[in-house]
């Protein structure tokens, strides 16, 4: 292209056109299906004249609300990119026995098996989590919006920023060929020069700059923004577990950020932190990534133990059992989480007392957790269960959880670690928790919380389907794991020579088509729900008798979520409410004071992309320039000091009054 | 008082007062240094377990000169003094008085950013590199850090210095000022630890 290759360095640093990969047939199909569907996308939008209000309504939005919906959807549809990834492994192994080599290659497969992990924790259970706790948080505490309604925004574009970097190395270049945590030495500049690893170093980086500061923003408006009369006792359950989740974060992914950025010196500059030579220590990574690594872990889990909670009292018609030993054994599970971190590598040889004080420390873990588990059970016990789609994921989570911690039990002694460290049982192990728990716990709450983001029910026939199957395809997909676990199968191998062993994986195989056909019946289930949106309506705005104060407004809420700030006298506020008689007053407005949308979030983010491919590719212009252009913009952003408005007392007056007139439509 | 409050239940709603939860920035962004200072602990972790390895290469007997450390501490810990004084003023509403002490810090800051680097190239050029041991790289990444700190503390305090120009002590500005003030003596904190932990440890060794 250039006769002058040192130009083309200079304008391109190391990227050239082989680094597209034309040549592989699985990439170019996906390449053109992602074309194709993207096209159809922006079509659509052009169609429908959406541009205007997709910008104005979502992408510039400070509105928890919105920020929270936009969250969910980029884990949806990063699910489909790591569930397809996860397709291909399932299939790679169940045919690559013998003489079969499968259909991929060690490169590539090795590619697939670190981006199934980096997104599915980063970019699905990450985004799903975070999205479930701003939409629900400030609902649930009678907030208005977040403590820095803009820094939500800017947080969500960071996060999307990672994903976007972590996608585009599937079309250009490669990814990381190291596994999800990127051990080194391997990960090092010797081992893995290509640019994989800076594709998970620059996507990770970004988007966890982007969950700091969303941890720091709902601590601060736990905190400081709960309604009048609202005690941390009588905090919700699952703003309770969000705040430590974001505890956790504000105290986990600094350090994840740090290790990263050692790495990165490593690789770019030539440190020795992490190297073989010259005073280098490879297991310091491995201990400090782990310190990030383990909380993140209960940063995932402890928000679903809050959608469990909030699901079983509600479907129950109880009062949560046992709320206040929730409440402890929820901080002790937030403390003893970063006490635990070393059973990862019992095997790195710290000694029998070092790995004797974490398998401890580990197992002690599932005391709070199991009376976590006893409390649901109370709770059930003499409720009216109403067997609704929610309460199906927490009934089936409450199994599957149960069978997942005690094998977590069992790789938490040590000895046994020994035998089963890196082996496909520490797989199923922790596929066990997080689809039964984490993965359980969001599709509850999306089915929970659905009615009141949108105003109407998801359909429940499709949501069982995809229930069934998801349940069933999970059982299916990873006892085997469990079996080939402990026959000593090690994970991550791209071909097998034992013929025994291939029924395993051949069942395993079947589960995960039974998983897919879950997703399909969710995916139809949301078409389904639009479609039928009028017969599934709720104008109450608390279809579930729910009992908590985000029932107790419009579904969806207003922009300003409360037309007045509710009053807490007791825990189970809304309840309390619609017990005692509570009139929802119908006159004497206010005007509210409210953020104003903003594109410096947008901007931010598509510079944090360009930025991110700059140093990815050691184009240094291009990372100098976005750089500068960071830092101009944020100033920027800083010399704007018009950033409130007053929605009127005539406008709030009129929305109240439409939802007047619909409750006054449903009750005649 | 109005449909909100039957004979037997209590106020539900706020009606009257408009219930407006300001002030969370100062917390807020204390919990934004806490989670900074993680990253310092990881590179203060980092230097206690690499300080040592020197690779057959220089130790820090070798490469300090504790004069010069001294020198930058003073510039760093006068500048928090300044800071301070520019709170003073700031709360007096005198803004002339509260730019000039500005100035005098962000001077105080540069000099100490100044010193830093030139101790950086003075290592360098004797082949102390960050990629000749892991002690090294320890060293440049948590001292370059907290540099790094200081140079965006200063880009700030210029930023702030035209903004209260332009609007005066408005509340904004001086919640910023508020801010940054936590900040700076956050940095001055971290490198308390970083000269007893660093420099005056290593030399003693």
């Amino acid at each position: 292209m250039f006769a002058n290759t040192d130009l083309q360095h200079l304008l391109f640093g190391r990227l050239t056109l082989e680094d597209i990969p034309f040549h592989e047939p699985i990439l170019q199909v996906t390449f053109a299906g992602v074309a194709i569907g993207g096209i159809a996308v922006l079509a659509a939008i052009t169609y429908f004249r959406f541009w205007g209000p997709l910008w104005r309504d979502w992408l510039t939005s400070v509105d928890h609300k919105k920020i929270g919906i936009m969250y969910v959807v980029l884990a949806l549809v990063m699910l489909l990119r790591g569930f397809a990834d996860a397709l291909l492994m399932r299939s790679q192994q169940a045919i690559a026995f013998g003489a079969n080599e499968g259909y991929l290659p060690p490169h590539h497969y090795d590619q697939i098996f670190t981006a199934h992990g980096v997104i599915m924790i980063f970019f699905v259970a990450m985004p799903f989590v975070t999205g479930l706790m701003n939409y629900v948080v400030p609902l649930q505490i009678g907030a208005r919006d977040v403590a820095f309604p803009f820094l939500n925004n800017f947080s969500f574009w960071m996060t999307v920023s990672g994903a976007v970097t972590v996608m585009i190395s599937l079309f250009i270049g490669e990814f990381a060929r190291t596994g999800w945590l990127a051990y080194p030495p391997l990960s090092g500049a010797d081992m893995s020069p290509g640019v994989g690893v800076d594709y998970y170093i620059w996507g990770l980086q970004i988007a966890g700059i982007g969950t700091t500061l969303s941890g720091i923003n709902l601590i601060a408006t736990i905190v400081k923004m709960r309604a009048p009369g609202m005690s941390m006792m009588k905090l919700p359950i699952f703003t309770w577990t969000s705040l430590c989740t974001n505890v956790l974060i504000v105290a986990a992914f600094p350090i994840l950020g740090a290790v990263l950025a050692l790495l990165t010196l490593d690789r770019y500059v030539g440190t020795h932190f992490f190297t073989n030579d010259l005073g280098g220590n490879p297991m310091m990574y491995f201990n400090l990534i782990w310190i990030w690594g383990h909380p993140e872990v209960y940063i995932l889990i402890l928000p679903a133990f809050g959608v469990f909670s909030e699901v079983t009292s509600a479907f129950c018609g109880k009062r949560l059992f046992g709320y206040t030993s929730m409440v402890y054994a929820t901080i002790v599970i937030t403390i003893l989480s970063y006490l635990v971190w070393l059973h990862h590598f019992f095997t790195m040889g710290s000694g029998a007392s070092v790995n004797s004080f974490f398998g401890i420390t580990t197992m002690i873990i599932s005391i709070p957790t199991g009376a976590k588990i006893f409390n649901w059970l109370f709770t059930m016990y003499r409720g009216r269960i109403r067997f609704d789609v929610p309460m199906l994921w927490t009934v089936s989570f409450m199994v599957t959880f149960v069978i997942g911690g005690m094998t977590g039990v069992l790789l938490a002694v040590p000895p046994a670690d020994f035998v089963l460290h890196n082996s496909l049982f520490l797989i199923a192990h922790f596929h066990n928790v997080i689809i039964g728990g984490v993965l359980f716990g969001m599709f509850a709450g999306v089915n929970y919380w659905f009615p009141k983001a949108f105003g109407f029910k998801l359909d429940p026939f499709w949501g069982k389907v995809s229930f069934w199957f998801w349940t069933i395809g999970f059982y299916v997909a990873f006892m085997p794991l469990y079996v080939l676990g402990l026959m000593g199968v090690t994970r991550r191998a791209q071909h097998f020579d034992d013929p025994s062993l291939q029924i395993w994986f051949v069942i395993a195989a079947i589960g995960a088509g039974l998983i897919a056909l879950g997703i399909g019946a969710m995916i139809v289930q949301f078409a389904v729900s639009i479609k039928n949106r009028e017969a599934l309506r709720d104008v109450t705005g608390d279809p579930w008798e729910g009992r908590t104060l985000e029932w107790s407004t419009s579904s969806p809420p207003p922009d300003y979520n409360f037309a007045f700030t509710p009053v807490v006298h007791n825990l189970d506020a809304w309840w309390e409410m619609k017990s005692r008689g509570f009139q929802r007053p119908l006159q004497g407005y206010k005007p509210i004071h409210m953020p104003k949308n903003t594109a410096t979030g947008v901007i931010l983010g598509v510079i944090s992309i360009a930025f991110s491919f700059a140093m990815i590719w050691y184009i240094w212009w291009l990372a100098a320039l976005t750089f500068v252009a960071t830092l101009v913009v944020a100033i920027g952003h800083t010399f704007n000091y018009n950033r409130d408005f007053y929605i009127p007392a005539d406008t709030v007056s009129r929305t109240e009054q439409q939802r007047t007139r619909a409750l006054a439509a449903v009750r005649a | 008082m109005t449909q909100a409050s039957t004979a037997d239940a209590p106020d539900f709603l706020d009606l009257e007062g408009e219930h407006h939860p300001e002030g969370s920035t100062m917390l807020g962004f204390w919990i934004y240094l806490m989670s900074d200072c993680l990253i310092f602990a990881v590179l203060f972790a980092t230097y206690a377990v690499l300080g040592r390895s020197y690779a057959a290469g220089p130790s820090p007997k070798d490469l300090f000169d504790l004069p010069i450390v001294a020198v930058n501490t003073s510039m760093l810990l006068f500048s928090s003094i300044t800071y301070g004084f520019a709170m003073l003023e700031m709360e007096k509403g005198d803004l002339s008085k509260t730019q000039l002490w500005l100035a005098v810090t962000g001077l105080f800051g540069a000099a100490f950013v100044g010193l830093e680097l030139w101790e950086f190239s003075h290592l360098i050029h004797e082949g102390a590199t960050p990629q000749r041991s892991g002690f090294l790289s320890a060293f440049f990444t948590l001292v370059g850090t907290h540099g790094l700190h200081v140079t965006f503390g200063l880009i700030w305090l210029v930023t702030l210095m035209i903004q209260t120009r332009l609007r005066g002590l408005v509340p904004e500005n001086k919640r910023r000022l508020m801010c940054l003030s936590m900040f700076w003596h956050f940095l001055d904190v971290i490198w308390i630890g970083v000269f007893t932990f660093v420099y005056l440890m290593g030399v003693l060794q």
